[in-house]
């Protein structure tokens, strides 16, 4: 009996050309766990994140306290687990008011650039000669430590790099064809720049965003770490190192663990923005 | 390289110093409230608050406020901290060279690291080689400072005691050792900055035609890659540095305070707890200053690698 | 001609050549299946012969140069003999193959401005090669640099060893390149394209340098081309290259006076000018209809046939090997004695 077979390679090629990137399934299979412990906690977690438990103080792992309980007693794990809304909060207020408006100014002022867009062009040449995390605590410092004041630091900051992207997209956006030709066509300013170029130039700024997620994740940690972002008792993971720093010796546990929570988390989203920018770049 | 690109280029840190200082003055001005009694919180009474207004120059007009801190700059006086009574200018001499050297050094491995990664990588481009360094990078970057900091202490430190769990050591080779542990962690977060455009700049690269004609013309693999690809190569690595040199000083403020270095990262942090503001004022300038001459620098240096740079 | 016996027939020049191709193959790994670019190919090239390899792009006769050299790497595979000096190239330890590569046959690139490195100056670039191949240091390698950019006609050469490739112009870069290729004085010299990226004045300016310098330091060129208006000025030998084969090998003067494959034989016909006398030969081919074949999946039987007006059924039952035909003139084609004879004055 003899039947036709496909070549063997030919099916095998389709199912890979439709299928997504495996870093952007990951990083999205990732970012639902996250979401999850984000929005339900109390579904993982046996204990209250605060409580004291004098009874069980600096315990190692064990099934009780999977990730063992730090010097007031308290669950490493539940503290883990309820630190995730936190420090994902953090990912969206640090970078959702730089991407809005660094977006929106960079489309406008290279749209209609002129004197704006050199004025807005000094003060990011100004920004960036500021180390970022120093220009972010200098302005936590005069605000006042705490997790608000951290929002407002890094927004102050964070626009530059959204306003630079989205500036240049839409100058070379500009010169598209499309572009011109809805110009030719004599449609308003406000319509050529809302609905066709900033909708076409955004995408590096949204590949972006969630690589700054990532980074915003980092510098919020950074800031629990050095007391100038979340306050104790706030379970943010980056003030659980810091809480753990003192034992490191004896309860290894009280620090490790919320490192490795702040590092998948950062995994996670620069694994969504690397499948994204493959996903969203343009066939060569 | 011509001179009078190095004029202009010289010439264009005026303004942009000028500019820092206004955005640090307009920054110190946003403190609510009055910064004085803030400073004294319990101790202030309005006799010491008026004295201390005064003897700062509080009292005055804002304009003239901001000439007096602009001459004083000129003339390298930057204040006095007002928790350790001395010139910030003595502690920013005094400490500054700490810092430098952290992060000297921290480049020096980062360099080292990264670069013979990524020609590693870029030789054996989508090989499970390329896959392990590239994924063992992007996992790199996702580490935080302060927490490969803190484990490297306590393993290689505090356990192992293979190195000091802080301070700055004696003498060069002193401080080479006692600061190894800090440089690693902000080299391998340098490291993990540069591998991925390094990657892809090499790969470059090696797939450039003058590499071809070099091999065509019989030259030995090390030659070409020193002379031809690393030439080449490095010109981007250079860029990328000086570029990141402000990633650097920031993971210096936070590694310094982990390993307890008397580096004026930890001075700022120190400062920002003690509301210490003249420190907090004077160190956020010296910053800015010596990132904006590193950008300086990197664009000297980029013109004399790349003889193309000359014309532009 | 139905002989389908294994020798093959292959050109042989009356005195022993100097570099001869016995069979080379060249298979390029695509994501879309393996691409074998270059076919069974051989060739001699005799001492102080200029040789043209001549082909549409994609023909392989790119990749035919590279692999002479040993050039092509990973994952891409070279398999045949490359003979020089004795020995196959191609299966050469890698330290001889260098003193070869560059020292005994130099090679020229299409595109000079990507070919030379951009941030060595141009004397660094001809002193590597000094310094590699002659053992020249210094000074000594500093003066040979200077002559050597005088003997391809560059102004005031000594004071232009410091400049860098991007302060050349094309022409300037060209010639700069010629004078690294001979820095070792090679025997035979490859040179892909070399006027194909240069205006229409400067490219003739080029090829007579070239040939001055063949004559001068007694070389072998192998000088692959799109453009027969080269080739006619400037060979004594052509090859044509079809789908990564050769189709026709033939004195320059007897391939356009009585071209015996019906692939040349169309392109021939297609020349500006074919049939009366043409003062500008210097045309690229006009494409015959139809693309040239995919190197993935070839057709069974002579490429050409699905372009080919002459094509029969035979055609496209086995590909014809290249075979003698007239002394000194191979050809590949079943059909080489019923093409109609063409008046193409070159």
């Amino acid at each position: 009996m003899t039947t036709t077979l496909p070549a063997p390679g030919a099916a095998l090629k389709v199912a890979r050309r439709r299928s997504l990137k495996p870093t952007l399934v990951i990083g999205l299979v990732l970012l639902l766990v996250l979401l999850l412990a984000a929005i339900f906690p109390r579904l993982f977690t046996p204990y209250s994140p605060t409580d004291f438990d004098y009874t069980a103080i600096l315990k190692g792992p064990t099934l009780k306290h999977p990730f063992g309980t730090d010097n007031f007693g308290r669950d490493v794990f539940s503290r883990v687990i309820h630190g995730t809304r936190i420090d994902l909060q953090i990912a969206v207020f640090t970078t959702l008011f730089p991407f809005i408006f660094g977006t929106l100014l960079g489309a406008l002022t290279a749209f209609r650039g002129r004197w704006a867009d050199a004025v807005v062009g000094r003060i990011a040449d100004l920004v960036v000669v500021f180390p970022f995390l120093v220009l972010v605590i200098a302005i936590v410092a005069v605000l006042g430590p705490g997790l608000n004041n951290m929002y407002i630091a890094v927004s102050a900051v964070g626009w530059v790099s959204y306003w630079r992207l989205t500036r240049g997209e839409v100058l070379s956006q500009k010169k598209a064809e499309y572009a011109q030709a809805a110009q030719v066509l004599g449609y308003s300013p406000a319509r050529v720049l809302l609905r066709h170029l900033l909708p076409n130039a955004v995408t590096p700024a949204i590949v972006y965003l969630m690589t700054d997620m990532s980074l915003g994740i980092l510098l919020g940690a950074s800031l629990g770490y050095l007391g100038l972002g979340a306050q104790p008792p706030t379970p943010e993971w980056g003030v659980m190192v810091a809480d753990g720093k003192n034992f490191m010796v004896t309860a290894w546990w009280i620090s490790t663990f919320p490192g490795l929570a702040l590092t998948l988390a950062g995994v996670t989203f620069s694994l969504i923005g690397d499948g994204l920018a493959d996903a969203l770049r343009p066939r060569s | 390289m011509h001179s009078s690109y190095v004029i202009r280029r010289l010439l264009q840190i005026i303004p942009l110093f000028l500019a820092v200082m206004v955005l640090i003055f307009v920054l110190v001005h946003l403190i609510p409230g009055d910064p004085v009694s803030a400073q004294l919180g319990d101790r202030a009474t309005p006799d010491i608050v008026a004295r201390a207004n005064r003897e700062l120059g509080l009292d005055k007009p804002l304009p003239v406020q901001f000439a007096l801190f602009v001459n004083q700059t000129l003339h390298g006086n930057l204040g006095e901290s007002i928790n350790l009574k001395v010139p910030v200018m003595r502690l920013v001499a005094e400490r500054l060279p700490v810092t430098l050297f952290l992060t000297t050094y921290a480049a020096v491995l980062g360099v080292l690291m990264a670069v013979p990664l990524a020609v590693l990588a870029a030789v054996r481009r989508n090989t499970w080689v390329d896959g392990l360094i590239r994924g063992a990078f992007q996992f790199g970057l996702s580490l935080p400072v302060f927490y490969v900091a803190l484990q490297l202490l306590s393993l290689l430190g505090a356990r192992l005691g293979w190195f000091p769990i802080g301070g700055y050591g004696e003498g060069f080779g002193g401080h080479l050792y006692a600061l190894f542990l800090p440089a690693l962690a902000l080299g391998l977060n340098l490291a993990a900055i540069l591998l991925r455009t390094l990657r892809s700049s090499v790969i470059e690269v090696l797939s450039a035609e003058y590499v071809e004609f070099a091999r065509a013309k019989g030259l030995r693999t090390r030659v070409i890659m020193t002379r031809h690809v690393l030439r080449n190569a490095m010109i981007g690595t250079v860029t990328l540095l000086g570029l990141n040199i402000g990633a650097l000083i920031g993971g210096a403020v936070i590694t310094e305070t982990v390993f307890a270095i008397p580096g004026v990262g930890r001075l700022m942090v120190d400062a920002i707890f003690g509301r210490d503001y003249p420190v907090v004022q004077g160190l956020t300038l010296v910053f800015a200053m010596l990132v904006s001459l590193v950008f300086l620098a990197t664009d000297l240096l980029h013109a004399r690698l790349d003889p193309r740079a000359e014309v532009a | 001609m139905m002989v389908m016996g294994t020798t093959q027939t292959t050109m042989t020049s009356p005195s022993s050549p100097l570099l001869s191709v016995r069979d080379l193959n060249v298979r390029i790994p695509t994501p879309g299946g393996e691409l074998h670019a270059v076919r069974g190919v051989s060739f001699d090239v005799a001492p102080g012969e200029v040789l043209g390899l001549v082909g549409e792009s994609g023909s392989g006769k790119s990749v035919t140069l590279r692999a002479l050299l040993g050039l092509h790497r990973a994952p891409i595979k070279m398999s045949g003999e490359v003979h020089y000096g004795g020995a196959n190239l191609l299966s050469m330890p890698d330290r001889a193959l260098r003193s070869v590569r560059g020292g005994q046959i130099s090679m020229i690139f299409q595109e000079p401005m990507t070919a030379l490195n951009p941030v060595l100056s141009v004397g660094e670039q001809i002193t590597e090669n000094l310094r590699e191949h002659r053992n020249l240091k210094g000074k000594a390698a500093q003066d040979r640099a200077a002559e050597l950019l005088d003997l391809t006609g560059i102004p005031s050469p000594r004071a232009r060893l410091a400049d860098y490739p991007h302060q050349f112009s094309g022409g300037m870069r060209q010639r700069a390149m010629i004078a690294i290729a001979l820095a070792s004085e090679p025997k035979l010299l490859l040179a892909d394209e070399p006027t194909t990226a240069l205006d229409v004045t400067i490219q003739d300016q080029i090829l007579r340098l070239l040939l001055k310098l063949v004559g001068e330091l007694h070389m072998s060129v192998i000088l692959v081309t799109h453009d027969l208006g080269v080739v006619a000025q400037t060979c004594d030998r052509v090859a044509v290259m079809y789908g990564g084969r050769l189709m026709e090998t033939a004195g320059v003067g007897e391939l356009f006076a009585r071209p015996k494959h019906a692939y040349t034989h169309g392109l021939l016909g297609s020349l500006p000018g074919s049939g009366s006398h043409s003062s500008n030969h210097r045309r690229p081919l006009t494409p015959i209809p139809g693309g040239p074949p995919d190197l993935r999946a070839l057709p069974q039987g002579c490429t050409f046939a699905p372009r080919c007006t002459y094509a029969t059924g035979e055609c496209r039952f086995s590909e014809p090997p290249l075979v003698e035909v007239a002394p000194g003139h191979a050809s590949a084609c079943l059909h080489h004695d019923r093409l109609s004879v063409l008046e193409v004055s070159v």
